[in-house]
């Protein structure tokens, strides 16, 4: 089997402004027919590294390929990408026709063939004869969907995709994940799509790159992003966590036992090495890996066990949380189980909190 | 609407009819009556198309009219090709601090009167002139050179009057265009003129049109400009008013002619509307 080059291939890219560095030696690959997603807080260099993949900004270094071209040099209106638009750029003063197939018409296609590879990619995209419509007559999911088929109607290696789904309702934009993601299987493009909502690049990506201050944290599939961040930034940015800051007072072998700054203790699993007796450190735990247990009910030798008050119930329908004030004063959010059990917390209850020391993860300080 | 909200009403709508009904209906009613009277003898007066016939029987006084239609259209074009790359670079291609400067830079002209502007390019362009001087120099031109008082002088002068009537109007409406508009253009493989021409161009229409209606208007009813530019053999055709009115104290003429020229401007924007499949109320609204 012959290694085809990824569709997208970055080495090094990097961007420079005049006071500040935008993107920092980035480097990574999207194999063909992928999710791609590039996560990060607003201002961390993701649009400005999005923009140099369709061409509107010049790499101050690094190189860019696409398909094994370098694509340095090459201006946006010669490169195999498409891009849909955060507010999607549909040309108001045409119709949904001349806006799919404006792309086709620059490239000479026939007139007759322009017309029936709109209908089939509108068709597609679950659009059929809107082709005579106005952009103002239709929705937003629409307008969504004909961004996407008048790059789509130009079979690019490559789209580009930032956040399209910013100004969508929240019912709407929960429906257009899923479909996006329909959409990018039935077309098997690459996709590369920037956001700062994780939940759209957990739930849409093949692998996500998280991105903060113009560099790569962490690359790899939503479940390792999720479960095995690599740095504290990961671990704080994507999903929900409590952070505790404690300090290191004994390491045997992998297993770590820490006190908090509350005065809690806490044992926890751990593969970073440099981590020993005395360090200061970050624990990150997830609301939903802690387990409400009712008093006086815990095995004798159980670990990360600490008794509790309820001291308010955040009702969310399926992601319901509590807050859990132990004896030292330390707040800390438990998602309540959705199986029936826990639904009768209520507000001032004792309660025992207990988690696993393999289900947290502790990252050393950042030095200042 | 109760009595007293509808008085307001009417009160708030007092001044502008006012200023219809006196100043621009009256006189043109007026204008029409004095037009359709023929001059029979001394003080008395019939009734009647002859003054018009007079302008068509005449070559002189429709070729005018007809020179300066064409010329008035001929300076609007040129005013907009001039005017549409200014418009484009201050809507487009600069921000904030320069953009205001560069439009203040485009006004500065019309801080000074018509007049003014009109006899400072007759230093620049007369026989001991600026320019004359400067060919001499160079030793381009062995003698003096007349460049004044002639059609190219005139369209200088027009262009120059107007542009700003026609950056401005532009300047919005390209301002209010997307760049991601552009962008998304290049993006799908665009050239710059199939982008200018499918994106920039029918967004910036009614700007356009807006922008050659009041160009084309001003030209047309220019007086200053071509009889100081162009010298006696301007033949313009509100030279040929003014010298029914004043000259020749014949106002059966001289408004007949008002009458022409208003029926000429009203037909050329109309045409110029209906070609570009735009509608006045619209184009005067969103500009």
């Amino acid at each position: 089997m012959t290694d085809s080059p990824p569709d997208l291939m970055c080495r090094d890219l990097t961007k420079d402004f005049d006071t500040f560095r935008a993107v920092d030696h980035v480097s990574f690959d999207v194999p063909q027919g992928s999710f791609f997603s590039i996560l990060g807080p607003s201002g961390c260099g993701k649009t400005t590294l999005l923009r140099m993949i369709a061409g509107f900004q010049t790499p101050s270094a690094g190189d860019l390929q696409i398909k094994g071209k370098s694509m340095i040099g090459v201006p946006p209106n010669k490169r195999p990408v498409s891009m849909v638009f955060q507010h999607l750029a549909l040309f108001p003063t045409m119709n949904i026709g001349d806006n799919v197939g404006f792309g086709l018409r620059q490239r000479g296609v026939s007139k007759s063939d322009i017309k029936s590879r709109v209908d089939r990619v509108l068709d597609r995209v679950g659009l059929p004869g809107v082709t005579d419509r106005r952009v103002d007559q239709l929705s937003g999911g629409q307008k969504q969907r004909v961004a996407i088929a008048r790059c789509m109607v130009l079979e690019p290696d490559v789209l580009l995709l930032d956040e399209p789904l910013g100004a969508l309702d929240l019912k709407l934009r929960e429906h257009m994940k899923v479909e996006l993601k329909s959409l990018q299987a039935a077309f098997n493009t690459t996709f590369v799509y920037i956001t700062h909502d994780q939940s759209e690049a957990l739930v849409m990506s093949d692998n996500i790159a998280v991105m903060n201050n113009g560099t790569f944290e962490q690359i790899g599939t939503p479940h390792e992003v999720y479960h095995s961040p690599n740095t504290a930034f990961v671990a704080g940015f994507v999903g929900d966590a409590n952070i505790i800051t404690a300090t290191v007072t004994a390491r045997d072998g992998n297993t770590l036992a820490l006190t908090t700054q509350t005065g809690g203790t806490l044992s926890l699993e751990t593969h970073d090495a440099s981590l020993n007796a005395g360090q200061e450190t970050q624990v990150f735990l997830r609301p939903e890996v802690i387990e409400l247990i009712q008093p006086g009910s815990a095995p004798e030798d159980a670990v990360n066990v600490s008794e509790g008050i309820i001291e308010s119930v955040l009702f969310n329908g399926a992601n319901s949380m509590v807050t859990v004030t132990d004896r030292n004063g330390a707040h800390m959010k438990v998602a309540l189980p959705q199986t029936g059990s826990s639904t009768a917390v209520q507000k001032g209850d004792a309660v025992l909190t207990r988690w696993h020391p393999t289900q947290a993860q502790c990252f050393a300080m950042a030095q200042d | 609407m109760s009595d007293t909200s509808r008085l307001g009403f009417y009160l708030l709508l007092a001044p502008i009819l006012l200023w219809l009904v006196v100043l621009i209906i009256l006189p043109h009613i007026g204008l029409f009556v004095v037009s359709i009277s023929e001059k029979t003898g001394p003080r008395t007066y019939e009734t009647g198309f002859g003054n018009y016939a007079a302008f068509f029987g005449e070559p002189l006084y429709w070729r005018t009219f007809a020179r300066t239609a064409i010329m008035s259209i001929l300076a609007t074009v040129l005013t907009l090709i001039l005017g549409f790359p200014i418009a484009y670079y201050i809507a487009k291609l600069t921000r904030g601090r320069t953009k205001t400067t560069l439009f203040l830079m485009c006004m500065i002209p019309f801080w000074v009167s018509e007049l003014v502007r009109t006899f400072g390019w007759m230093i620049l362009l007369r026989e001991t002139g600026v320019v004359s001087n400067v060919l001499q120099y160079l030793g381009l031109v062995s003698g003096p050179v007349e460049l004044l008082y002639n059609d190219a002088a005139i369209m200088v002068g027009l262009v120059y009057t107007s542009i700003l009537f026609m950056v401005v109007p532009l300047v919005t409406t390209l301002d209010s265009l997307d760049d991601s508009l552009i962008e998304a253009g290049y993006d799908l493989g665009g050239s710059s003129t199939a982008i200018l021409r499918e994106i920039v161009i029918p967004h910036a229409k009614p700007g356009i049109v807006s922008g050659c209606i009041v160009v084309f208007m001003l030209s047309l009813g220019n007086y200053l400009t071509p009889i100081l530019l162009g010298g006696k053999d301007s033949l313009w055709f509100t030279g040929m008013i003014y010298t029914q009115f004043i000259t020749r104290f014949n106002w059966e003429l001289g408004s007949a002619f008002g009458f022409l020229l208003l029926i000429l401007s009203s037909l050329v924007v109309f045409l110029g509307l209906k070609l570009s499949g735009q509608s006045l109320s619209e184009t005067m609204g969103r500009a």
